[in-house]
């Protein structure tokens, strides 16, 4: 087991979060789709943090990219609620107010 | 062992990672997210992240998750258990595939030195993350706060502004 596995496997995840932001219409979707890419680049993170760094500066930056990945989902879920509320749709495509 | 406990793991993380964006339910893409996630902490395990393995499964499992799920109840429209996706998917698995390949070029280019994982144990990751790191954590927790509180005024109902 040696670091390139974790990095590779970090770059698949990040990637399939990239699809699902590229392709998915519905935001609840487009948001999993970030948590995953989240994910992957706390893999990434902590798998230098435990192979390359003595300091381990890895694993506390992970701990802040949770942090702000909990604030981002809070605020997504208002943000979604009001557009359901008001354009009585959830997909991005259908939000074109200000697409000329 | 490990090479095994860690095939397992990748494997239900991009096979949770796959369903999620490949399934036309959003409520089983959200618990294909949450496979995915808690099998992030196993991975964590296996580079001794101990800490972060339970805030992953805590955090994640518990919290995010349960958010994404009120999401989808709370606008239920028609669709959900059949979404579609937009026309650009072929130019996305293009770019998810590009990325890809190029990424992990660059990754095995260059291997990192062999070396066997290890963790500081969690009386040194709290040490460190309360001393050398005590400001950027007061400004994560400020941060949550201020983002709380704006998601609150943002959903309250009927607020329109």
């Amino acid at each position: 087991m040696s670091l390139e596995y974790f990095q590779v496997l970090s770059v698949a995840l990040f990637s399939i979060g990239l699809y699902g932001v590229l392709a998915r219409r519905s935001t609840v979707l487009i948001l999993m789709s970030i948590e995953l890419m989240l994910n992957a680049v706390n893999i990434n993170l902590i798998a230098a943090a435990a192979f390359l760094d003595s300091a381990f500066v890895g694993q506390i930056i992970a701990i802040f990219v949770i942090t702000v990945a909990a604030a981002e989902v809070g605020l997504a879920l208002a943000i979604i609620l009001q557009l359901a509320r008001n354009k009585s749709t959830v997909n991005v495509d259908e939000v074109d107010l200000m697409k000329w | 062992m490990t090479e095994v406990l860690f095939g397992i793991a990748a494997a239900m993380t991009l096979g949770g990672g796959l369903g999620v964006v490949a399934t036309r339910n959003v409520v089983h893409a959200a618990l294909f997210l949450l496979l995915s996630l808690v099998s992030v902490a196993g991975l964590y395990l296996l580079l001794f992240a101990e800490f972060l393995a339970l805030v992953q499964v805590l955090i994640y499992g518990g919290a995010i998750i349960i958010v994404l799920l009120f999401a989808i109840m709370l606008t239920r429209t028609r669709e959900y258990p059949r979404i579609s996706d937009n026309r650009q998917w072929p130019l996305a698995i293009l770019a998810a595939g590009g990325l890809f390949a190029v990424v992990t070029a660059a990754f095995l280019w260059k291997p990192a030195p062999d070396a066997e994982p290890q963790g500081p144990g969690l009386a040194k990751l709290g040490e460190t993350l309360f001393t050398d790191w005590a400001l950027p954590f007061e400004v994560a927790s400020l941060v949550l706060l201020v983002a709380l509180i704006g998601a609150i005024i943002i959903a309250r109902a009927g607020g329109r502004g």
